[in-house]
């Protein structure tokens, strides 16, 4: 087994540390950086729950490395509400339209819609649904998630 | 007592209140069971057995021992050593017999997953590398898998004369044989479910904390901290007292984390011989393969009707495969044959149940665990519908129950009130143009595309209150700063029961919803509660809440009456202000009375007790009954066997809604679960007991692209209980199977087949027609 040092942008600020070269990314960010986050539902890169963004794109946390993370940008679902508490619009919308109900596999769900909404060009509701297919829910029937995604496409318009 | 005595101030009760969990859930700040961190702490990991059915000739931990990092290595003899014996202390049925007591496997494995070894290192990977070198050896012998097997087979557990964990039936009647002799119609069919897994997004886990005199803290996803502390402490032969079990965000459970399993309890076994705190968190394999599962039931039916169509008589075989170590001893028969006469006029009636023994995962309950009551029933109202040439929303008109035939009692003795089976299925299917999509269809035929509507009706027996699920507690104070603290039996794994009690307080009291708090998940800290179960929160919990406000608002008013020299029924509150019928020059506040009743004893009316506190344990009827009609439009490709959803109606009448943001996500939630139990998810054995689904890439959820934008219809009949409230929890994910079953069957119709075994996933659509 192998010691690294990798560095990496997490939420904004930098961090660094040693890890074994076999541990995964969403395992770092819980354990070392307190990122509780993102959750590990299945390891094997199906349900979604650990979803980050790395450089701004959507990723299984699950299926890296942590020294896949060296030198790159890394947001968890910590990063989206404000410094002051204010909800992030998409969190905002999940409470509106009661988009979650366990809450376990909604931070995975909210980043990738993070990704998706600052993408240009802006993806189309059928995008979105197409992209959130990838991310299982268990409690909602994703009933509240799909009112949010035409939320997020009408306000696009 | 169906009306609300007294209303203070605003209204929350039936408001789409926004739930008060979401804050920290949606910003990643919740406290799910791998979240929590206990200085000391070591990690669990578990060898399995991977035969289904066999005996242990050699195992051999010395490598896996020897490993760096690894702080034991315990086999069954280990375990035996603290003298514990595995049983469900809440549903265990006496007379059953019970197999093997251990909580790892002592000489023989019964099912691939089977708990063999547990090691404990420093981490999760050091445990899993050491057990990857346990060596383990066996002599396999012929697995038992299925029902058929079962019932001829070799007994899967030693010492037994069969495989049969417990037969009821209703006894003798010989006069429905001449019923059915004399019947214008009888149908017959088996209907058949398949084996699924509740898969909650979270798998289980705990952290087991001993204290050092024998006490033990633990932090479990589970679905009530009382019940899982009763469960070690008997297990392990402790007090209760002794156990507390601690728990607050839970990824989502669905019956599957009710009650504990024998791999749990070898974590606790494990923390006290070690006495030092370890955390076990199960992966989605072993989720998969162990925690237990449900749905893999049949049942033989026969339905006799007249002339002209209506039911005389049903008689009914069911059959229930409860694997190899079920989460409880229990008959099969429980809720699933009583409710299978549902909301229908039925003269005639017999049932026979059985349960048996496999060499396959355990039976654990699963949301609407007697579900193929309602599969069956409604797969076959239509099967007798296409056989006797009636539409069926027709034949359900003419047999069911109104609101005004209650109290009403089924031919298994059951009594339903307060429910609206007809005037339901009427407001549902009330959504449909009914005739304008018989012409859809017909035209769409013509062009080889195949619509159909789908209906089913259920009754859903909910708060089903027995034994230690007899009553809930709700203790509310009034802090002395004026806001409210409720700890409750309740506990959400999802649920939002802290959201709907504190909406259930607040009007009581008449205070602000944001001044309430619902503190949940502790068994030290209130008296016994079953938490999550059989649809009751609603219920149990919202009565425990809503009559101990009442008592406490009663104070209130007698304080401030005595402060303001008024009467107590002059006392108004209202979001928390205080004032008083004919004297508008008064203005307190509750926390103004809060602080005379801490803190100013010679101010109270005499003889009262200070503080400002209150609890009431509730005791729900026996059963509340909530029923639904669902409706759905779907299309079946017949070159893929592909099914698309176009529409679905869910007409529910769950009495009143505390907020009807949840009571739809309840409804939506088992809906899809249902959804998915029909077209995708299945867990099969091959005949060597070898689980075929084991990643989520072989056990198919539905996802956002699958599912259908559901329409939601409310009746509102209230139950006679404090609030007027029904369960809501498990209706859903019972009628949506046989709702879209009988869409698939009638779009399927033309080819003349029936279609009674699920799941109906496009390969089974597409030999279907086929064969």
């Amino acid at each position: 087994m192998s010691l690294h040092f990798i560095e990496f942008e997490l939420n904004g600020r930098t961090v660094e540390g040693m890890t074994d070269a076999r541990r995964t990314l969403l395992d770092y960010l819980r354990t070392d950086e307190g990122c509780t986050g993102p959750h590990g539902g299945c390891e094997h890169g199906v349900c979604g729950a650990c979803t980050v963004l790395l450089d701004g794109q959507a990723v299984r946390s699950c299926l890296m490395l942590a020294v896949q993370a060296n030198g790159k940008r890394v947001e968890t679902v910590e990063s989206l509400a404000s410094e002051n508490g204010e909800l992030h619009p998409i969190q905002q919308m999940f409470r509106e339209e009661f988009a979650l109900q366990c809450g376990f596999c909604t931070p995975g769900f909210l980043m990738t819609l993070a990704a998706l909404d600052r993408t240009e060009p802006r993806p189309d509701a059928e995008e979105m649904r197409a992209a959130l297919s990838g991310h299982l829910c268990r409690c909602t029937g994703y009933q509240g998630i799909l009112r949010v995604v035409d939320r997020l496409a009408e306000e696009r318009r | 007592m169906n009306e609300h005595t007294t209303i203070t101030g605003a209204r929350f009760i039936g408001e789409r209140v926004h739930r008060k969990e979401d804050g920290r859930l949606l910003t990643g700040r919740g406290t799910y069971i791998d979240d929590v961190v206990v200085a000391g702490m070591l990690h669990a990991a578990f060898v399995r057995s991977n035969v289904a059915r066999g005996r242990i000739t050699r195992l051999d931990t010395s490598r896996a021992k020897d490993m760096p990092g690894v702080a034991a290595v315990y086999t069954a003899a280990d375990l035996d050593r603290l003298n514990c014996s595995f049983s469900n202390a809440v549903f265990d049925m006496p007379g059953c017999p019970a197999p093997d007591d251990g909580l790892l496997a002592r000489s023989d494995v019964r099912f691939v997953g089977q708990p063999i070894v547990i090691v404990v290192a420093e981490s999760r990977a050091v445990a899993e590398d050491a057990a990857a070198v346990v060596e383990v050896e066996y002599t396999t012998e012929q697995a038992v898998v299925g029902i058929a097997a079962a019932k001829t087979g070799a007994p899967v557990h030693d010492g037994f004369a069969n495989n049969l964990v417990n037969a009821q039936d209703s006894g003798p009647n010989d006069e429905i044989d001449k019923v059915f002799a004399g019947a214008a119609h009888v149908v017959e069919e088996t209907v058949r479910n398949c084996r699924q897994a509740h898969m909650p997004m979270e798998t289980r886990g705990l952290v087991v904390s001993p204290d050092g005199t024998g006490d033990l803290t633990i932090h479990r996803a589970c679905q009530s901290p009382q019940v899982s502390a009763l469960q070690v402490a008997q297990i392990f032969k402790l007090e209760q007292g002794q156990v507390r079990v601690i728990a607050k965000d839970v990824g989502g459970a669905f019956g599957l984390k009710m009650t504990s399993q024998r791999d749990e309890m070898a974590v606790v076994a494990a923390a006290i011989l070690l006495r030092r705190p370890v955390k076990w968190i199960e992966d989605r394999l072993e989720n998969l393969v162990a925690a237990g599962q449900s749905r893999e039931d049949q049942m033989h039916v026969r339905l006799a009707f007249d002339a002209d169509h209506r039911l005389l008589a049903a008689d009914v075989d069911y059959d229930c495969d409860f694997g190899a170590f079920p989460y409880a001893i229990q008959s099969s028969a429980s809720l699933v044959t009583p409710m299978f006469p549902g909301p229908y006029h039925l003269p005639h009636y017999r049932w026979k149940a059985q349960a048996w023994y496999t060499n396959t995962n355990g039976l654990a309950p699963y949301r609407g665990p007697w579900m193929l009551e309602m599969l069956a029933r409604e797969i076959m109202f239509d099967v007798a519908a296409r056989k006797m040439g009636v539409d069926p929303l027709e034949l359900r008109r003419k047999n069911i129950i109104g609101k005004g035939e209650q109290p009403f009692q089924m031919p298994s003795g059951i009594v339903l009130t307060d429910v609206s089976p007809r005037e339901t299925m009427e407001m549902t299917v009330g959504a449909i143009d009914i005739a304008a999509f018989r012409r859809e269809q017909a035209e769409a035929r013509k062009e080889g595309r195949y619509l159909g509507l789908g209906i089913a009706n259920g009754i859903e027996p909910t708060t089903v209150s027995f034994g230690y699920f007899a009553s809930d507690v709700a203790h509310v104070r009034v802090e002395a700063n004026g806001r409210v603290t409720a700890m409750t039996t309740t506990f959400s794994q999802g649920h939002g029961t802290a959201t709907s009690l504190a909406q259930i307080i607040a009007e009581r009291l008449g205070v602000s919803f944001e001044d309430v708090t619902v503190v949940e998940g502790d068994s030290s800290r209130t008296g016994f509660g079953p938490g999550a179960g059989g649809s009751r929160q609603a219920v149990a919990g919202g009565g425990a809440a809503m009559i101990a406000s009442d008592k406490l608002r009663d104070k209130i008013q007698r304080i401030a009456a005595y402060a303001y020299n008024a009467s107590p029924e002059s006392i108004r509150i209202e979001g928390g202000v205080i004032t008083v019928e004919g004297s508008p020059e008064i203005r307190s506040s509750v926390a103004a009375i809060a602080q005379l009743a801490y803190a100013a004893p010679d101010r109270l009316p005499p003889d009262m007790e200070l503080g400002l506190e209150t609890h009431h344990r509730y005791q729900p009827p026996p059963m509340v009954f909530a029923n639904a009609t669902h409706a759905c439009i779907c299309e079946v490709d017949v070159d893929t066997g592909k099914v698309s959803i176009l529409r679905w109606i869910a007409g529910s009448d769950c009495g009143e809604m505390i907020n009807p943001g949840i009571v739809e996500g309840q409804i939506a939630g088992g809906v899809v679960q249902g959804i998915g139990g029909v077209l995708f998810e299945h867990a099969p054995y091959d005949e060597a007991g070898q689980p075929m689904a084991v990643t989520l890439k072989d056990y198919l959820l539905p996802t956002a692209l699958n599912v259908p934008r559901i329409e939601y219809k409310h009746m509102c009949t209230p139950s006679s209980t404090p609030g007027g409230f029904k369960g809501v929890g498990e209706g859903g994910a019972m009628i949506s199977p046989p709702t879209l079953v009988n869409a698939i069957a009638d779009a399927l119709a033309p080819f003349g087949k029936t279609w009674v075994e699920m799941p109906l996933s496009p390969d089974r659509i597409i030999c279907g027609i086929v064969d």
